[in-house]
C-alpha cells in the first residue's frame, strides 16, 4: 500500500489521505466534530471494510461531507492506495 | 470657533467623568471596517479604566483586540445584537465571567429609550461632524475620509447617554445641517485620522450570491411573496442580509415591472439593489437605519425620499410608531429553523455564536408576512431541525419557511397556505422537512455545553428569551 490521497478542503467535501498501517486506524479533524465525528469514523470504517482494507491509516480532513462523498473519496483514496481497482472488478 | 468641543479623545474622556464601573457605547454602521472601538477602548486601558461595561449595537471580527482587554479586566460586561469571529469563539468558551446580554436593533433602542439600558458615555465615529457636534455619516467637505450612510443606531445613544463624545475623521465648518446627531446632544468631539474603513461595510454577513441554490431559493422566495396577497400597489418590504433573501428582490422586481405595481417604502439595512428600485421608481421612499453598502451609503447622501432613522423609529416594539409596525413583507435568512417556526440567527449548530440578532425579531413580529429562507443543509449542518440550539425569533412571528426542498407554511396562517397552494407552490410540513434533514445526515450527537452562562437573549420587550451557555 502506498500514501494515496482524494478529496479536497472544500467546504461540503473530505479529504483522504489513505497509507500503510495496522488495523484500521483513523484520524478525524471536521468542522463538525462535535456533532458528527463519530459517524463520520464509522463511515470511513465501515467503507474500507466493505473494499475488503484491513490495515490502513486514515488521515481525513472534514469540511462539512454528506455520508455519500465520504464514501466516495475514501473509495478513491483506497484505489489509489492499493492499486485494486474496485470499480471494475 | 467660540465654543468649540473640539478637545483630545483623552481631554474629551476626562471631561466625561468617565469612572470604573460605568458603561460605554458605540454604534457598528462601518461593521468590519469599524475603528472606534478598538482605539476608545485601547486609550480607556491605557488610561487605567476597569470594569467598564461595553453597550454596542454589534461587534464582529475586527474587535477581537476586546479579548485582552476581557482578560486585564478593562471591559467586564457586554451587550450587543451581535458577535462573529475570534471574540465571539472566545466569548462562547467562557472568557467574560458575565453572560452577553443580546438584544435586537428594535430592542436595544427602546431598552435605551425607556432607561432599561444607561450609557454613560457614549463615543460615536462619524464620517463629518462641525465644532459644536452636529453629525452624521455621509461626506460634507472635500476633505472626508470615510462614509456610513445612516447612523440609525447611533442616535438612541446620542438623544439618551449622560455623556456624548462624536468622533469623527472630517471636522467641517458649522453648520453641519441637517445631521441625525445634533449638537445639543453632544459634550464633546474629538478629531482622530480615520473612524472607519467604509469599503468593509458590505462585508460580513452581506453577500451577492451566484450560487445555484441560492439563486433557486430566491425565486420560490419571490413565488412566495408575489402569490402572497400582500403583492399588491403601495407594499411595503424588508430583506435580511443573507445571499438568498438579497437576491429575491432581482425577481420581485421584474414581477413589479410586469404588473405595474410599486411600493411605498423599503425598509431596513438598505442595500444596492433596493436603492436601484427606488432609482428607477419602484419604490417611493428608502426608510434607513443602517447602510448596508456604499452604494446605500452614497444614496442616503443626496436622496431626500431616502431617509435616516433611529433604531427606535425603524423598529421598536414598544413604541407603536416604528416602522415595523407599516412593513409588509419582510424576508429574512436563519442558522436554523425548528418545526415549531422558532428561528436562530446566532449561536451556530456547534454551539459558538457566530451571527447577530439584528432586526430579525423585530421585523418577523411585526410584518404582515414574514418569510425565512434558508436551505435545509448547509454542509453536514441541519438548516431545519427538531428544536433551535438558541431561541431568537420565536415561531409565532414566523410565516413562512423556504427551502429547496419545499415550502412550510405556519399552521397558524391557512389563508397564506391556501393562497401559495392555489398558485402551485409545493407547500410540505415542516415537521417532513426536519425529518428529510435526519435521514440525510443523521441524528447529531449533542452538543458539548457546560453550566456557565455565557449569553442571555432578551425579547424584544425585555424579557429574557433563552440561554446560552458556554462550549467545553
Amino acid at each position: 500500500m502506498k500514501n494515496s490521497i482524494a478529496g479536497t478542503l472544500e467546504s461540503g467535501d473530505i479529504m483522504v489521505t489513505i497509507g500503510p498501517g495496522e488495523g484500521l486506524q483513523v484520524d478525524l479533524q471536521s468542522s463538525v466534530a462535535a456533532q458528527f465525528g463519530r459517524q463520520i469514523k464509522a463511515v470511513i470504517i465501515q467503507t474500507l471494510e466493505g473494499l475488503g482494507v484491513k490495515d490502513a491509516h486514515v488521515q481525513a480532513v472534514d469540511k462539512g461531507a454528506l455520508d455519500c462523498t465520504i464514501r466516495a473519496r475514501v473509495t478513491a483514496a483506497a484505489v489509489r492506495a492499493t492499486g485494486k481497482d474496485v470499480w471494475k472488478d | 470657533m467660540r465654543n468649540s468641543k473640539v478637545v483630545t479623545l483623552e481631554e474629551a474622556v476626562k471631561r466625561s467623568g468617565l469612572k470604573d464601573g460605568m458603561t460605554i457605547s458605540f454604534h457598528h454602521h462601518f461593521r468590519g471596517g469599524d475603528k472606534v472601538v478598538n482605539l476608545v477602548v485601547d486609550k480607556l486601558a491605557e488610561m487605567g479604566f476597569k470594569n467598564l461595561k461595553l453597550a454596542a449595537s454589534s461587534l464582529s471580527d475586527v474587535h477581537k483586540p476586546l479579548i485582552e482587554h476581557i482578560k486585564n479586566g478593562v471591559i467586564t460586561g457586554i451587550s450587543t445584537s451581535g458577535l462573529r469571529g475570534e471574540l465571539a469563539d472566545a466569548i462562547s468558551h467562557g472568557l467574560l465571567n458575565e453572560p452577553v446580554i443580546f438584544r435586537s436593533h428594535g430592542g436595544r433602542g427602546s431598552a435605551i429609550a425607556d432607561g432599561e439600558l444607561k450609557i454613560d458615555v457614549a463615543f460615536l465615529g462619524a464620517s463629518a461632524c462641525d465644532e459644536l457636534g452636529n453629525a452624521c455619516g455621509v461626506p460634507r467637505s472635500e476633505n472626508a475620509k470615510s462614509i456610513c450612510g445612516s447612523l440609525g443606531y447611533a442616535l438612541p445613544d446620542a438623544r439618551y447617554a449622560k455623556h456624548v463624545v462624536v468622533i469623527t475623521d472630517d471636522l467641517v465648518a458649522y453648520p453641519n445641517l441637517p445631521a441625525g446627531i445634533r449638537g445639543a446632544d453632544v459634550e464633546s468631539v474629538v478629531v482622530v485620522e480615520s473612524v472607519g474603513d467604509s469599503s468593509k461595510i458590505s462585508a460580513g454577513a452581506i453577500r451577492d450570491s451566484k450560487n445555484p441554490r441560492d439563486i433557486l431559493l430566491a425565486k420560490q422566495a419571490a413565488k412566495v411573496v408575489i402569490n402572497s396577497g400582500y403583492f399588491q400597489d403601495g407594499f411595503s418590504i424588508q430583506t435580511g442580509t443573507g445571499g438568498a433573501s438579497l437576491a429575491v428582490v432581482k425577481y420581485i422586481r421584474e414581477e413589479m415591472l410586469n404588473r405595474g405595481i410599486k411600493a411605498s417604502f423599503a425598509l431596513g439595512g438598505i442595500t444596492a439593489h433596493m436603492v436601484k428600485l427606488h432609482e428607477e421608481g419602484l419604490i417611493g421612499r428608502l426608510i434607513d437605519v443602517q447602510s448596508f453598502d456604499k452604494v446605500a451609503a452614497e444614496s442616503i447622501a443626496k436622496d431626500p425620499s431616502h431617509v435616516e432613522v433611529s433604531s427606535v423609529e425603524y423598529a421598536s416594539g414598544v413604541h407603536t410608531g416604528s416602522a415595523t409596525h407599516a412593513l409588509d413583507i419582510v424576508i429574512l435568512s436563519a442558522l436554523e429553523v425548528d418545526t415549531q417556526f422558532n428561528v436562530n440567527v446566532l449561536v451556530g449548530s456547534d454551539g459558538i455564536i457566530r451571527g447577530a440578532i439584528g432586526g430579525h425579531q423585530d421585523t418577523a413580529a411585526d410584518s404582515a408576512l414574514s418569510i425565512i429562507v434558508c436551505p435545509l443543509l448547509r454542509g453536514r449542518i441541519p438548516c431545519v431541525v427538531p428544536k433551535v440550539t438558541t431561541l431568537i425569533t420565536p415561531g409565532k412571528s414566523v410565516d413562512v419557511v423556504v427551502t429547496e426542498y419545499g415550502i412550510a407554511v405556519n399552521p397558524a396562517r391557512p389563508e397564506i397556505a391556501e393562497k401559495l397552494k392555489a398558485a402551485g407552490l409545493h407547500l410540505v410540513d415542516i415537521k417532513e422537512l426536519a425529518a428529510k434533514a435526519t435521514a440525510i445526515i443523521g441524528t447529531p450527537d449533542p452538543l458539548p455545553f457546560g453550566d456557565k452562562v455565557v449569553g442571555v437573549v432578551m425579547n424584544r420587550d425585555g424579557s429574557v428569551l433563552d440561554k446560552i451557555y458556554n462550549v467545553k
